[in-house]
């Protein structure tokens, strides 16, 4: 069994209540950090600890926080980015909806390194339900006098606000995020500023991911290199996993970084094999936007070593023969999965969800799902793979923000690999409509 | 004072200058192409990316390049920066995408526009778009809204310059129009089609880089290519009463703020001197204006045939010459 952090007191009966979260060590990284050490240490320890951004793009945390500008008599916010749209994510939700205490402690420590006196829970509307969850567990802490003002007693006064979205995936990005937070139209901002100089109402602050934040308090307690000594290189720590696809066990799943892929989808702690002992096609490894891989390079990468869950490993090769760790939505697709109808689905998804402030992306992410729904119904033309490699080129880097990117790597990708199947779509429409040719997803339930 | 180079063209700007304000002050060629930016109009710029350049050198400081292409209305410019524009065949590239991605939903309807002859996107279109379209799907399309008496809304040829919205924002008292919806979906409108009654609101007409706003006092009455373009200015109480009339023989077609050289307003003025000052006499002539040659709005003016006509002398003068 590997090393569990966040997940360890998961199963225990009644974990999301501050009562039995305190039994099991709970709230201690509060009171170690407010009584005996200074905010400029924990940071420190943060640094230390070599943690990274959790939502997706893996930016030193401890970097991010020492950025955070500090003028005189200017509010400070940290805000946690719970807006978890990601197809193929649900980490976040899992963790809040189960232990809502570890997210919590983790921003109240935080907060106190960062020297914030509020900060915020933005959470996506579909997860309505857990931000019931969160308010209780708050009300909760406010009762114990974890929040509130001069918690245990020191000068150290903390509230912590939760506020729904409307559930737009562009509110996941930080800039978009602090926009809605403000009560405006969630559309990114021209960068720079970085929210650390100019975020929440134009004051500093630092966006954070759920589980980032909820990594906090093992830090905290155990020191920085504690947390380094787990995970290999830079890849440090515990990394949560949502697997899904056709795969025995679907779930969450807590790893300690460095494991391999092939032991992650294939063995019994974890993934469990491909579901009815079919043959493994691809693998999208964090999140719908990061690039798809076919099964021989996530294996192994192009060098021919083992395939690791790790930032480096997984990017080991670049975009031609790599991918990301991302938010680690780890998708599975079985031999008998279209490459192109899923396209197709992540195509409509980024097309629905662009924001439609730049031009590369309101526009192009509707031409790209246009043409792949052409194709995916049998009418595609000779020259349209060529026409999405184009639009996906002239998308990517040229937007505001990593939506552009996130819309264009997963077509980009698919057409590097799985090419033949685009052209099998174009060249034989009349094959794709046999059913046996084709699974859908839908029909294999029936097998 | 930072010191930034062009396609090889040095210059020293103040500090907070971005690039294109830079490139602009160089002038010339290789000032970059923008839609959506406007002098005038705090934090305009940013969304069309027909800007974008390439930062090759990031400063003297730290010289790594800028990891990707970067919209030069919105960068500021560091000491020893250098960026290329034309020069780079990846600028040129990514800018022909923008264009083509600008004019898949557009209806090319310029033969019945009438901002058709001083629209910034058939210009850009001219100059960085293809010949044939490779969009063949059907294109967006919305209804056509009168708000209020003066303007005429026609969505389906934005490109989301977002310039109007800055004009309500920075220079009425009231906003009552924005951006509704989503996506390719997203339109400009008003709520529930309000009327935008504000002194100033007749601005957005000029800011709008494309036929989406039209002046509803002179739809259809003239290409502008045949109306002569004149500064004039009226005692105003409410704005600088500095306009441009455009006539067409004795008559006043319409008026709108002064443009200069890149198209944007010099200063604003009111919806009583726009709309309702449509007689000669009520104005102080100045003399005609100047347009700048790029563009086929400067067809046909007098600046433009004097100085035709000057090459054309020089040019006759000199066969004489040779055949002495």
């Amino acid at each position: 069994m590997g090393k569990k952090i966040l997940l360890e007191h998961i199963n225990v009966p009644g974990i999301n209540t501050l009562e039995v979260y305190r039994q099991k060590g709970g709230y201690a990284s509060v009171e170690k950090a407010l009584k005996t050490m200074a905010p400029d240490a924990i940071v420190e320890e943060v640094k230390k600890s070599g943690l990274r951004g959790r939502g997706g793009a893996g930016f030193p945390t401890g970097m991010k926080w020492s950025f955070l500008a500090k003028p005189e008599g200017v509010e400070r916010y940290l805000v946690v980015n719970a807006d978890e749209s990601e197809p193929g994510t649900f980490k976040d939700r899992y963790l809040m909806e189960r232990i809502p205490h570890i997210l919590i402690e983790g921003m109240i420590t935080a907060s106190f390194a960062l020297g914030a006196k509020t900060s915020c829970i933005y959470i996506r509307g579909e997860y309505f339900y857990v931000s019931r969850i969160l308010e209780a567990a708050i009300a909760e802490a406010y009762a114990a006098g974890w929040l509130g003002k001069n918690i245990l007693g020191t000068n150290f006064s903390h509230d912590i606000f939760v506020q729904v979205g409307a559930g737009a995936y562009i509110c996941g990005e930080e800039t978009a995020l602090l926009e809605s937070l403000e009560g405006k139209r969630g559309n990114p901002r021209i960068k720079p500023p970085f929210p650390a100089v100019a975020g929440l109402y134009g004051c500093p602050t630092v966006v954070n991911n759920v589980e980032t934040i909820a990594s906090v308090p093992y830090i905290v307690m155990n020191g920085g290199d504690e947390y380094a000594k787990i995970g290999i290189g830079r890849s440090t720590g515990t990394k949560l996993i949502s697997a899904s696809g056709h795969i025995n066990k679907p779930g969450v799943y807590e790893i300690e970084m460095g494991i391999t892929v092939e032991d992650f989808i294939y063995s019994d702690e974890y993934c469990g094999g491909i579901i009815n002992g079919r043959k493994l096609k691809a693998v999208v490894a964090g999140g719908s936007s990061v690039p798809i891989l076919p099964a021989d390079l996530i294996l192994k990468t192009e060098k021919g070593e083992a395939r690791l869950m790790s930032y480096e490993s997984l990017s080991d090769g670049g975009f031609a023969s790599g991918t990301m760790l991302g938010s680690g939505g780890f998708m599975v697709y079985d031999e008998t999965t279209s490459i192109v109808k899923n396209l197709y689905t992540f195509a409509r998804f980024y097309h629905h969800e662009s924001c439609g402030q730049c031009s590369p992306c309101r526009e192009g992410t509707g031409w790209m799902e246009k043409i792949l729904h052409r194709i995916v119904e049998g009418h595609g033309k000779p020259g349209d793979v060529d026409l999405l490699w184009d639009i996906q080129r002239k998308i990517e880097g040229n937007t505001i923000c990593p939506l552009g990117d996130a819309a264009a790597w997963p077509v980009a990708s698919a057409i590097r690999h799985f090419r033949k199947e685009f052209e099998e779509y174009i060249n034989h429409p009349e094959r794709i409509k046999d059913v046996k040719h084709y699974y859908s997803v839908h029909q294999l339930a029936s097998v | 004072m930072p010191k930034v180079t062009i396609d090889g063209q040095s210059i020293e700007v103040p500090d907070g200058t971005t690039i294109l304000q830079a490139a602009r002050m160089i002038g010339g060629e290789n000032v970059p192409p923008a839609m959506c930016y406007h002098s005038k109009l705090k934090t305009s710029g940013g969304y069309c990316r027909t800007c974008i350049v390439k930062v090759s050198k990031g400063s003297d400081k730290d010289p790594r390049p800028m990891p990707k292409l970067v919209p030069s209305c919105r960068t500021t410019v560091m000491d020893g920066m250098e960026v290329q524009n034309n020069t780079s065949p990846e600028v040129l590239e990514a800018r022909r995408g923008v264009v083509e991605f600008l004019l898949i939903n557009h209806p090319l309807d310029c033969p019945v526009c009438d901002q058709a002859g001083e629209c910034h996107l058939q210009d850009l279109g001219y100059e960085n778009g293809a010949a044939n379209t490779r969009y063949d799907f059907k294109r967006r399309k919305f209804k056509q809204i009168d708000i209020g008496p003066y303007i005429k809304l026609h969505m389906t040829r934005c490109i989301m310059c977002f310039r109007c919205v800055k004009v309500a924002d920075q220079i009425t008292d009231n906003r009552v129009h924005g951006m509704l919806n989503r996506g390719d979906a997203s339109e400009i409108s008003t709520y529930i089609e309000n009327v935008i009654s504000n002194d100033f609101s007749g601005n957005v007409i000029d800011v709008c880089p494309v036929g989406a706003l039209t002046d509803r006092t002179f739809r259809f009455k003239s290409r502008v290519w045949f109306t002569k373009p004149m500064d004039a200015h009226r005692n105003c109480t409410k704005c600088s009463g500095k306009v441009t009339l455009w006539e067409k023989g004795e008559e006043v077609l319409r008026v709108t703020t002064r443009k200069d050289k890149w198209g944007e307003s010099e200063e604003w003025i009111c919806n009583e001197c726009r709309f309702e000052k449509k007689h000669i006499n009520d104005w102080v002539v100045e003399g005609p204006r100047h347009i700048d040659p790029h563009s086929v709005i400067s067809l046909n003016h007098y600046e433009n045939v004097a100085a035709k006509l000057k090459l054309d002398i020089a040019k006759q003068q000199k066969q004489l010459a040779s055949k002495k």
